[in-house]
């Protein structure tokens, strides 16, 4: 197989953030407030001679109008490119000649940056992130060129039947909420993008007050304040960012069929569904196990593909955001069965609303959720995921301690209710790129 | 490779990354033993988290396929799924995820591999299950049915409907008419088509044999009770005799080839590659063979981060390629491999341009080697990696199942550092001269053609 992995423009990476949250008892979160008001949440662990930080921004996409979308996209990509007077050999080779690496990752909600470093290379290493978060410089020669490479990476997704169809499903469920806007933004909003707004989103959106600091690793407490003070202080001083406004519910269903030639039918359908700290949050968590969360054990795995061969992937998930973030279901298969597969989809999605679970199936739904926990947790990474989560949308401290107590609470009762109340597939949103 | 599900949970990223010699040094101590049936086991103590993985390799691949059955070893995998006498099809899945565990399988080039992840106590459930479906499988004509529809949907997926992915196909046919490593994982359509379950069981019974098999366990766990839970389950199957491998050589490449794909896409894209060598395995393997070395610092140097040649010059510097990307993969089983540079060209600029400009920066490494700063940062990397990867069970697990699944002794992990860090600036010189040469070019290019959305599906085969 082809060793090279063409990398797309890294904007459009898909909303797809794992849904898992987990704990362990024994995961000491240290939380603290730096002196410029940003959030801190620490793990202290000696175990492996690196460390690993996270810096999250309220500032995804869901902070562009449909006249500036991308703005918000191209401001995150632009930071890690050119900063501190350095050019962009000089600024990469800093984190590279150290072996030093910077992550970003970025979504409706969220923008974040992240390092991972050698404890030994620290310094040098916390220096060069410094500049990025701190000095950016957003220069209009690489803006220029950077702008033309996205415009090129959406012209491609405008041909890709998967690209396709979750621009559609998410316009279908937001209308003109920015939940609706492509993170990527659009090819006649990107190029029009003047390095004034870049650097006045930039001063608004990555205030210290607005920062959500992750730190996990080879650290004692007393470091980690000052790294965090240090991280904090450079960072611009205005208020803090106001919250993604409410998501409405869909009032009625609607299906958007559009042609590809490609062999498969991609289809999708949901609506909004969960936000984060959401009361229902357990039940549906647990419940969406058992329809289409559970890889082969779910409902809709073992109707679509175990019964009847008519799908490699079908799942459904709920991506829980600050707003109700998508509940989504997905599959493609050949254009000749779509609407058997649909139909079978949509029987299924039905029965699980009107009937509901069993004992048996909440059981190993809970089973699995709880016993697997200690694979939540087992590295570095995961848990400073977890830490940057729960700081940025303020989850309470104990969250992770308590989540399996919460898990093995939901009863058969409050999965059914939940899923009557929250979930209507009379009103869904139907995508079908590929239709025939 | 392949894997036999893939969801939006799915720990796809964990397997991005392991196509590279870069491997590492192990900290603690990775211990072996072999059962009496010829089945090997190894474990690396890990006691960071109490959780452990389980992973059971097959050295059997697409590598050891016959034309007209390509894709069954894949297929096979699919049918692992699909129970025994003791435990009925789905109950695999059913107690891993009941045992609070992930699993999954994929099938490459070099082998098939099936493993768990569990809470450490669990550890027994997987050899009971894996034992029980290495000698006891049931494969019925009407799971077979349905799997194989399922198996074809994936194919439609991952290849038919991937511009790219149709690249690289048409690629790896290019390059090796001769050596399986032509033919994709996956397999042709056709010849899922008229795949049988009989083909299915002949594989199983053909390679599914304790003496083809690696264990490996890195976790939580005591290596002793490791073997042990190995000899009370692994441990009672019986061997069988093993075809003899032949040794498939490509024949020597006598000039250049090229060929186009069409494909309903917006950016051109092209792959340029050159047969290289491999890494010696078995008993070839040598201290001494420094060439596939200076390949993989080659391929760092050109495209190791976005500071890399290929980027700073192509991409940030001349704005002619919108992306572009080197890679070498030079540990196999199958002793062959391509060093590969795959570019998009910017609007407006030729094919032809952005290619005289790839030959030209290959050209100056030629005449004049790479810098000491260059070497350095390959080698800051080589080091990193070593701490970085220890975050990660599975990553770890993964590197020690595919060297011995390849033939290479797990020294390697210790020496594989040292090795890039040897590696100099004549060497590297060296390697891009006697292989990157325009008389041993491949070139696949994509032709990007409109969406026509009345036009018959592109690329439907013939049909009768």
């Amino acid at each position: 197989m082809n060793a090279l992995n063409f990398l797309k423009i890294t904007l459009l990476a898909l909303l797809l953030q794992s849904y898992a949250v987990g704990v362990l008892a024994g995961v000491n979160i240290q939380h603290w407030t730096t002196a410029q008001g940003s959030d801190v949440y620490f793990v202290e662990n000696h175990g492996l001679p690196m460390m690993d930080i996270s810096v999250n921004f309220p500032a995804g996409s869901a902070y562009d109008t449909a006249q500036t979308s991308g703005l918000a996209g191209v401001t995150h990509h632009m930071m890690a490119l050119v900063a501190g007077g350095l050019d962009e050999e000089t600024l990469t080779n800093r984190f590279a000649d150290i072996g030093a690496v910077l992550g970003s990752s970025f979504d409706a909600d969220r923008a974040s940056f992240r390092l991972r470093t050698l404890t030994s290379e620290q310094q040098g290493a916390l220096d060069a992130f410094s500049l990025v978060l701190h000095r950016p410089d957003f220069p209009e020669t690489v803006l220029k060129r950077e702008q033309a490479r996205i415009v090129a990476g959406l012209q491609e997704a405008e041909t890709e039947p998967d690209s396709i169809a979750e621009k559609a499903f998410m316009q279908s469920l937001y209308g003109t909420h920015p939940y609706s806007l492509d993170e990527g933004g659009e090819i006649d909003t990107v190029p029009a993008l003047a390095a004034t707004q870049l650097r006045q989103f930039y001063q608004s959106h990555y205030t210290a007050k607005s920062a959500v600091i992750a730190m996990m690793g080879d650290l004692t407490l007393a470091q980690a304040k000052q790294i965090a003070e240090q991280l904090s202080a450079g960072l611009p001083q205005g208020p803090a960012v106001a919250l993604v406004s409410a998501v409405a519910p869909l009032k009625t269903a609607s299906l958007k069929k559009i042609a590809h030639p490609a062999l498969q039918a991609h289809i999708l359908l949901g609506q909004p569904g969960t936000r984060r700290g959401d009361p229902d949050f357990f039940p549906l968590y647990v419940g969406n196990y058992i329809l289409g969360g559970g890889g082969f054990v779910s409902r809709l795995t073992e109707e679509v593909r175990e019964k009847r061969g008519l799908a490699y992937s079908v799942y459904s998930y709920f991506m829980p955001m600050a707003a109700l973030g998508p509940f989504q279901i997905g599959l493609q298969t050949k254009k000749a069965q779509a609407g058997e597969a649909l139909e079978l989809v949509k029987q299924t999605v039905q029965a699980f609303v009107d009937k509901g679970v069993t004992e048996q199936e909440l059981q190993a739904a809970k089973d699995n959720l709880i016993g697997g926990f200690p694979l939540r947790i087992d590295s570095n990474s995961k848990i400073l995921e977890y830490l940057s989560v729960i700081g940025f949308y303020r989850l309470p401290l104990d969250y992770l301690d308590s989540f399996n107590a919460e898990v093995a609470q939901v009863t058969v009762e409050q999965v059914n209710d939940a899923f009557r109340r929250r979930i209507h597939p009379e009103r869904f949103a139907t995508v079908i790129v590929g239709a025939e | 490779m392949i894997k036999r599900l893939s969801s939006p949970l799915s720990p796809a990223w964990l397997l991005a990354a392991l196509l590279h010699v870069c491997a590492v040094q192990a900290d603690t101590e990775i211990v072996q033993a072999t059962l009496g049936n010829g089945l090997k086991v190894i474990v690396q103590e890990d006691h960071r988290a109490p959780v452990v993985v389980s992973q059971i390799w097959y050295r059997a691949g697409s590598l050891d396929e016959v034309n007209g059955k390509t894709g069954v070893a894949h297929v096979l995998e699919h049918m692992m799924f699909k129970g025994t006498k003791d435990v009925p099809a789905g109950q695999f899945s059913r107690q891993i995820a009941a045992a609070g565990g992930k699993e999954n399988a994929f099938t490459g080039k070099d082998y098939t591999c099936y493993f768990q992840q569990l809470e450490k106590s669990k550890l027994p459930l997987s050899f009971q299950l894996e034992a029980d479906r290495m000698a006891n499988l049931q494969i019925t004509d009407a799971e077979f049915a349905k799997e194989i529809e399922v198996v074809k949907e994936e194919r439609r997926w991952r290849t038919e409907d991937k511009p790219q992915s149709r690249v690289s196909e048409q690629f790896d046919s290019l390059v090796y008419r001769a050596h399986p490593y032509g033919r994709p994982v996956v397999g042709f359509m056709n010849d899922l088509d008229n795949m049988t379950a009989e083909d299915a069981r002949e594989w199983y019974r053909t390679w599914y044999v304790p003496n083809n098999v690696t264990v490996v366990v890195v976790g939580d766990v005591q290596a002793a009770e490791v073997f042990k839970l190995a000899e009370q389950t692994f441990g009672k199957l019986a061997a069988k005799p093993l075809p003899v491998r032949k040794p498939q050589v490509e024949p020597v490449q006598i000039g250049e080839r090229r060929a186009i794909v069409k494909a309903p896409a917006k950016l051109p894209y092209f792959v340029m590659g050159f047969h290289v060598p491999a890494l010696k395995n078995g008993s070839a393997y040598s201290e001494q063979d420094w060439e596939p070395y200076a390949l993989e610092v080659l391929s760092s140097v050109l495209s190791g981060n976005d500071a890399s040649r290929l980027n700073q010059k192509l991409v940030r510097e001349q704005a002619i390629a919108l992306d572009i990307g080197a890679g070498y993969d030079g540990t196999n089983r199958g002793q062959a491999a391509t060093f590969e540079i795959a570019a998009s060209p910017s609007e407006g600029v030729s094919l032809e341009t952005l290619q005289q400009a790839i030959w030209a920066q290959l050209d100056e490494i030629k005449n004049h080697g790479v810098t000491a700063a260059e070497l350095h940062r390959v080698k800051a990397a080589v080091i990193a990696a070593d701490v970085y990867k220890r975050d990660s069970m599975f990553y770890q697990s993964m590197q020690i199942g595919q060297l011995e699944t390849m033939g290479y002794p797990l020294s390697l992990l210790e020496r594989n550092a040292a090795r890039v860090q040897a590696v100099t600036s004549e060497q590297v010189q060296a390697v891009a001269k006697k292989y990157l040469l325009p008389d041993q070019l491949n070139l696949v290019t994509l032709d990007p053609q409109p969406i026509d959305t009345n036009a018959k599906p592109a690329g439907q085969p013939h049909q009768h």
